[in-house]
């Protein structure tokens, strides 16, 4: 496995990069380049609270005071057939997670008591490799009950899509469709070897065709170099998508990155101001892992550092902060919760 | 928490491993579900549940870190006889079923 690059900037020349990114990113609203997010991922341990700083700063200029909320479900678990090292819900693992298949009216009770939180995305999951038939019908079963019941954004994410299935789940009310690519080009096939980047990539574009807001994610942690996660930021940049949830590795047991180890706190707010400073309108949402990797305080600095979106509550297949925790760190940041807009 | 029952737990929630040293001397054929193996092997005698699994934990204070990984997620093993459990992670809640000992929910 790749080792990560240890390496760190200069002081001096620490804030000459950052000199160079308030010009860029914060006046002319113009995403630091690949070159540049390594210098950003290298910075020594003084210079972090600087460049989360103007991470604040850009994220406030380009995105508002405004933090999006959203919930997360799976409605079906585990047995998956594609071989994503980081996931214990794969089928080819020797992980605990058994499959399971959520029914209707739960999904419903959940849409309920996550938009009762202030939530405005609720987000419906599936460990597939693409749906089939059967997935889609009880997606659209979903999408149906939930609109008559609760208001709140229906996302949601089915793995690999065809064209059909695109214009489907736009024809539904989809309002964003999740599909991560999850790390660099250079790193993917260490990670998975079921698909390809490309087929990921194919699925992303055909979402933006079709009107859907791509939100597109980050898992970082997973052993690669910061060169390559530089990478990363830049390839999700090109991307445009309109969301990205930043996930931290939470090596799951029974998989193959078991043994990778928790990434360490400061390279994770490093990557939290680079991914801003790459990105500055996108909705760079804290998702797995950081409760894990940065803890409450790192949670804190995160959202003063160019976050402006959380998940709250659980994940997929782990939990959260209770829900309570990142809603009252909100009032106390005085950062307003994104009211609802259907946009779709 | 609500369970089905108030027994002492015998296996850890987090890896399945023993808390209490129990002994594995039976062996029973595999117990399968939707194609999956989830249960069999070798395993406590006068159980049939879970395999045993080769975590090196043996002790209950030996699953410190599995406790405190247990404030992190759900269980995914039955602290009763260790088999898996079909669980739900929902945004504000989980529940966890084993088929032969009930559901745990928060």
């Amino acid at each position: 496995m790749t080792t990560q690059t240890t390496h760190r900037t200069p002081a001096g020349a620490a804030y000459a990069i950052l000199d160079i990114a308030r010009e860029q990113v914060l006046e002319r609203g113009k995403g630091l380049n690949e070159a540049q997010l390594v210098e950003i991922l290298q910075l020594p341990d003084e210079a972090i609270p600087a460049a989360m700083q103007l991470a604040h700063e850009v994220r406030l200029k380009h995105c508002g005071e405004d933090v999006e909320v959203e919930g997360i479900i799976s409605i079906k678990t585990g047995g998956c057939p594609e071989d994503c090292h980081f996931c214990s819900q794969s089928g080819l693992f020797d992980s605990p997670v058994r499959g399971v298949w959520l029914d209707i009216p739960e999904l419903v009770k959940a849409a309920k008591e996550t938009a009762a939180t202030g939530a405005t995305e609720f987000c419906i999951v599936a460990a597939v490799r693409g749906p089939d038939i059967k997935l889609m019908n009880q997606i659209k079963f979903a999408i149906d009950r939930i609109n008559e019941e609760v208001e709140i954004n229906i996302a949601c994410s089915l793995g690999m899509l065809n064209q059909r299935q695109v214009d489907q789940l736009a024809e539904w009310g989809v309002h964003r469709y999740n599909h991560n690519l999850e790390t660099a080009r250079s790193y993917f096939p260490e990670v998975v070897t079921t698909h390809s980047y490309e087929e990921r990539l194919d699925t992303c574009n055909m979402v933006k065709a079709a009107g859907m807001e791509l939100c597109c994610g980050a898992l970082i942690g997973m052993g690669e170099t910061l060169e390559q996660r530089a990478e990363l930021a830049a390839q999700l940049a090109a991307l445009e998508p309109h969301e990205v949830p930043l996930n931290f590795l939470n090596p799951r047991p029974g998989t193959p990155l078991e043994n990778q180890g928790i990434m360490d706190g400061k390279d994770a707010l490093r990557a939290i101001a680079a991914f801003r400073l790459a990105m500055p309108r996108t909705v760079l949402r804290y998702a797995g892992g950081r409760e894990l990797t940065l803890g409450d305080l790192g949670t804190r600095e995160g959202l003063l550092g160019g976050i402006n979106a959380v998940i709250v509550g659980n994940y997929l297949t782990t939990l959260g902060r209770p829900a309570t925790a990142d809603l009252n760190l909100l009032v106390e940041l005085n950062m307003p919760i994104k009211e609802l807009q259907k946009t779709l | 928490m609500t369970a089905i029952g108030a027994m002492q737990a015998e296996y850890c929630g987090h890896c399945g491993g023993t808390v209490a040293g129990a002994l594995f001397e039976d062996v029973v054929e595999d117990v399968v579900e939707d194609g999956t193996v989830i249960g069999g092997g070798t395993v406590r005698k006068g159980t049939n549940g879970e395999r045993p699994t080769s975590h090196p934990h043996s002790t209950s204070d030996s699953h410190q870190g599995c406790q405190q990984r247990l404030a992190m997620e759900p269980p995914r093993y039955c602290a009763q006889c260790r088999r898996r459990m079909k669980v739900q992670v929902t945004p504000l809640g989980w529940s966890a079923e084993c088929s032969r000992h009930g559901r745990v929910s928060r």
